[in-house]
């Protein structure tokens, strides 16, 4: 059988569900962020709290299950990446801790000027870590990681496919964050918050559909492996994309908004999986392939036996959450 | 420290090494009250159901309050963690990320159980009906204590390395099962885990101590400061059995270690122990000496031949009086918490009450910091008694340490992090507004403690 692309497999399915669970949650920060005073952003900022609220921290373990499927199922690809990418995964790392502890200590304070401290540090850290996230994905798929050891510091993030990587990130998961609340405010009935937000849905899905046609031009001239590969066999899930983002907005226009829910998804999906199409077989763009990378037989299948097991058990767990959540059970009361 | 630089090659070795052991440092105290809190919030939250006592249910819900925070930093300290085992550690990564990755990937699974099950619990309070609410908070704890289980796994792994052959320095043969089920696993997870009760048990108890040697003696405080209390205190002494099954564990698979957290420089028959003291020029000065201590300790004989320093060459020792000095500490620290606990047994015996003593508080306070310190101890022992070991005896830290330059300004940048992480949690945590007493809370009864003006 062939145990290491099923792996690979498996691994973008935790990037894909990271991105689109953590991702609207870093969205939301980015929307608390640009909320604006105190009593203006009051109301957006408390529907971004209670969605946020109760799922980020379920939402952040995928990031930890794609490292940690990464080192064990790949821990050649692992090191040389890590180690490269030193410094943007220090930033993102820091602005895990200060976007996951601001949020904390936000809900913990009364007083108003530690909510307000705090609550800076949660948003302003919100829009960080994507950014250095997304400039790690440029650095790979551009090639700029070696196969073996570490590679340059600075070139392989300081480069035009990292910072288009960083900045359709952030566009991303502002715009997944805008369709994820506007419905959540139009299920509750809230019109003013729900066009709040299907403006600023349509504003940013605009900005992403903008940046990513700019990025096609920048890969063209600085990757050129994937920018092949993109224009070719990973075409389909570029449209499909692109079909997906479009109709989304036609949706929100429409006031649709649990299907436009499900087309922005599509539309990030598709955005993670042409990324993937557009590497095979490579992990590391043009220079370690999944299958060199991988790490040994046995493992690779206790891996497997491992992830289905862990999926029987937590699945269930995971959609009653997710479920509880959208119902509105999970909120505190009013004295709280 | 000159032990410490003594072993230092690689220009930034020291720092990625003080960057880990920072990093874990923190997390673990955090990673403590993920495994134990969890089950005493429920306690509380179940008695109040059962009894209808509302000073239980108060104590639920302001715990469940700290409880959201620590988890909060628990989860982001932790995935620190799992950058910097790239970032400072490849080489070591990707030559035995796939031997030992498997305990990972599963205790991956008990993350998603906790995160999930966090999130319905502290946010389900007023919306789930009571019973489903309880419940929802029991895997929480089951699922910490997991994590700890399948994490010391691969520490476990790095003491005792099984599960794959060397073939021309290549790992071949690889047995993940194997890896994950060595034998240091099983001392190690039980003493860690007991270690994160008697951690928790008396960090929760401390501002209940201090109200009540302030005078305070509402119910809330009395039960606030028993449960956790009496928790830590009853894992005490199991925690010794489990200490000393660890310590003839490591004389068996690791006797460098041991030799150096004894200070014992000559393989001998009867080799004595020493309390206190340092090691100098190859022997303990100023300590006391218990001849044929070490041997009967070590092996439960006292004639029993124990494995000297000098077993192996200098440069594959670990610095011996960081080693030796922490292990002391730990036990130390944990022979004292026995005494506070026999206090509070002969109290409530004699008198069916708390202790009047002032002294007793005061030592109650200072047990939380104190079961830190052992804590970190615990860990110094074991992590600096490896090396210069990262995986013991195939890999050295200095071939696992990342070639990059300039990983002291992750360290220093990291430390200013902490600093202020560390900050900001207490700040918080000392001013969350404090869930409503009920306005019939009572004082227990009219005799005053020793000492203790009812001036609160
Ligand atoms: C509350 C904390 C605490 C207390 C009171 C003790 N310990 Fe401990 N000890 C730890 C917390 C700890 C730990 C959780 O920090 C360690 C680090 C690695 C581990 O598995 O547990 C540890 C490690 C550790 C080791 C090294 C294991 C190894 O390297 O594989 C030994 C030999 C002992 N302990 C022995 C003892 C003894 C004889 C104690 C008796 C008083 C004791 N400990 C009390
Ligand atoms: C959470 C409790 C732990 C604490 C407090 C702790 C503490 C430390 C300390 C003090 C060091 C520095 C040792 C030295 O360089 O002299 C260290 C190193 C290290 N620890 Fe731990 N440790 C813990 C658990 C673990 C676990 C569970 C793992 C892995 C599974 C681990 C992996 C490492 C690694 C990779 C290093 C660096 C290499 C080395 O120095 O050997 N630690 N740790
Ligand atoms: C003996 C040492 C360790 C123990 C006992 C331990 C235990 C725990 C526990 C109980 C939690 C959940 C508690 C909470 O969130 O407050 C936790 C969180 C975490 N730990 Fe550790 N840990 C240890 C070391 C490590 C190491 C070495 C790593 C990584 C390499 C790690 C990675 C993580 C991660 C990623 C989380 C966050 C999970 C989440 O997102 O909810 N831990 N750890």
């Amino acid at each position: 059988m062939r145990l290491a692309p099923t792996v690979a497999v498996v691994m973008f399915v935790g990037v894909t569900l990271y991105a689109l669970l953590a991702g609207a949650d870093f969205g939301g920060g980015f929307w608390d962020l640009i909320a604006g005073g105190d009593e203006r952003g009051a109301a957006p900022r408390d529907l971004i709290e209670h969605s946020v609220g109760p799922v980020w921290e379920a939402n952040h373990v995928w990031l930890i299950f794609v490292l940690v499927v990464m080192w064990t199922g790949f821990p050649r690809a692992f090191a040389p990446i890590m180690s490269t990418l030193a410094v943007p995964l220090t930033l993102a790392a820091i602005g895990i801790i200060l976007r996951g502890s601001g949020f904390a200590f936000r809900k913990a304070s009364i007083t108003l000027p530690t909510r307000r401290a705090f609550g800076a540090m949660f948003a302003a850290s919100s829009v960080l870590t994507p950014f250095f996230l997304g400039s790690v994905v440029g650095g790979v798929a551009s090639g700029r990681v070696p196969a073996v050891g570490t590679g340059s510091l600075l070139h392989s993030w300081l480069n035009p496919t990292s910072v288009l990587g960083g900045v359709l990130a952030v566009v991303v998961c502002a715009f997944l964050a805008a369709v994820y609340l506007a419905a959540d405010a139009h299920h509750q009935g809230d019109e003013a918050l729900t066009a709040y937000f299907r403006a600023r849905a349509i504003a940013s899905g605009v900005v992403a559909g903008v940046v990513a046609a700019v990025g096609i031009v920048v890969l063209h001239s600085d990757s050129r492996r994937l920018f092949a590969h993109l224009t070719g066999r990973a075409f389909p899930v570029l449209v499909a994309s692109a079909v997906a983002g479009i109709a989304t907005l036609m949706l929100l226009l429409r006031g649709r908004y649990s299907v436009a829910r499900i087309t922005a998804a599509a539309a990030v999906v598709s955005v993670v999986w042409g990324w993937a199409a557009g590497q095979y077989p490579y992990l590391i763009d043009g220079r370690l392939t999944i299958s060199q990378a991988a790490g040994a037989h046995a493992t690779l299948q206790a891996l497997l036996g491992a992830v289905a097991a862990g999926i029987v058990v937590i699945g269930p767990a995971l959609v009653w959450l997710l479920l509880l959540a959208r119902r509105g059970d999970l909120q505190p009361s009013p004295t709280d | 420290m000159t032990g410490l630089l003594a072993v230092v090659s690689a220009p930034d070795l020291l720092y990625a090494r003080q960057q880990m052991a920072l990093s874990l440092g923190w997390h673990i105290v955090i990673a403590c009250t993920g495994m134990a809190f969890p089950f005493l919030v429920m306690y509380a939250e179940w008695k109040g159901q059962r009894t209808g006592d509302p000073v239980y249910t108060a104590l639920a819900r302001q715990w469940s309050k700290v409880l959201a925070v620590l988890f909060a930093i628990g989860a982001v300290s932790g995935t620190i963690l799992s950058f910097e085992f790239g970032i400072l550690w490849p080489r070591w990564m990707a030559a035995y990320g796939d031997v030992m990755g498997l305990p990972f990937a599963i205790e991956g699974f008990a993350f998603f159980t906790e995160a999930i099950f966090v999130g319905i619990y502290l946010y389900g309070w007023d919306r789930l009906p009571p019973k489903v609410h309880l419940w929802s908070g029991v895997p929480i704890g089951i699922a910490g204590v997991a994590s700890a289980f399948f994490v010391v796994a691969a520490n476990g792994f790095m003491n005792t390395p099984t599960g794959f052959r060397l073939v021309n320095g290549h790992v071949v043969d690889v047995h993940p099962w194997a890896a994950l089920f060595n034998t240091s696993l099983w001392p190690e997870a039980t003493h860690m885990i007991l270690a994160a009760f008697i951690v928790t048990g008396y960090l929760v108890a401390m501002p209940h101590a201090l109200a009540l040697l302030r005078g305070n003696r509402e119910r809330y405080r009395r039960i606030g400061f028993l449960i956790p209390f009496v928790v830590a205190s009853a894992v005490v002494p199991l925690q010794i059995v489990a200490g000393d099954w660890a310590a003839r564990h490591v004389a068996v698979h690791q006797p460098v270690k041991l030799a150096a957290m004894e200070g014992l420089e000559r393989t001998e028959r009867g080799a004595p122990i020493h309390i206190g003291g340092v090691f100098i020029d190859g022997r303990v000065r100023f300590g006391i000496k218990i001849p044929d201590g070490l041997s009967f300790l070590a092996f439960h004989r006292t004639n029993a031949v124990v494995t000297g320093l000098e077993s192996v060459s200098p440069a594959d020792r670990p610095p011996v009086n960081v080693v030796r000095t922490a292990f002391q500490v730990m036990v130390a620290i944990g022979t004292a918490m026995l005494g506070l606990g026999l206090w509070l047994l002969l109290a409530w015996r004699r008198q069916r009450d708390l202790p009047r003593s002032r002294w007793f508080y005061r030592a109650a306070l200072v047990a939380g910091p104190a079961a830190v310190v052992a804590l970190e101890a615990g860990w110094i022992t074991t992590e600096v008694g490896r090396q210069p070991w990262i995986v013991y005896g195939v890999m050295r830290t200095r071939d696992a340490v990342s070639t990059a330059s300039g990983l002291r300004f992750g360290y220093f940048l990291l430390l200013v992090v902490y600093a202020a992480l560390t900050a900001a949690a207490v700040f918080v945590l000392r001013r969350l507004p404090r869930a409503d007493v009920p306005h019939d809370d009572v004082p227990h009864d009219d005799v005053p403690y020793d000492g203790v003006r009812s001036d609160a």
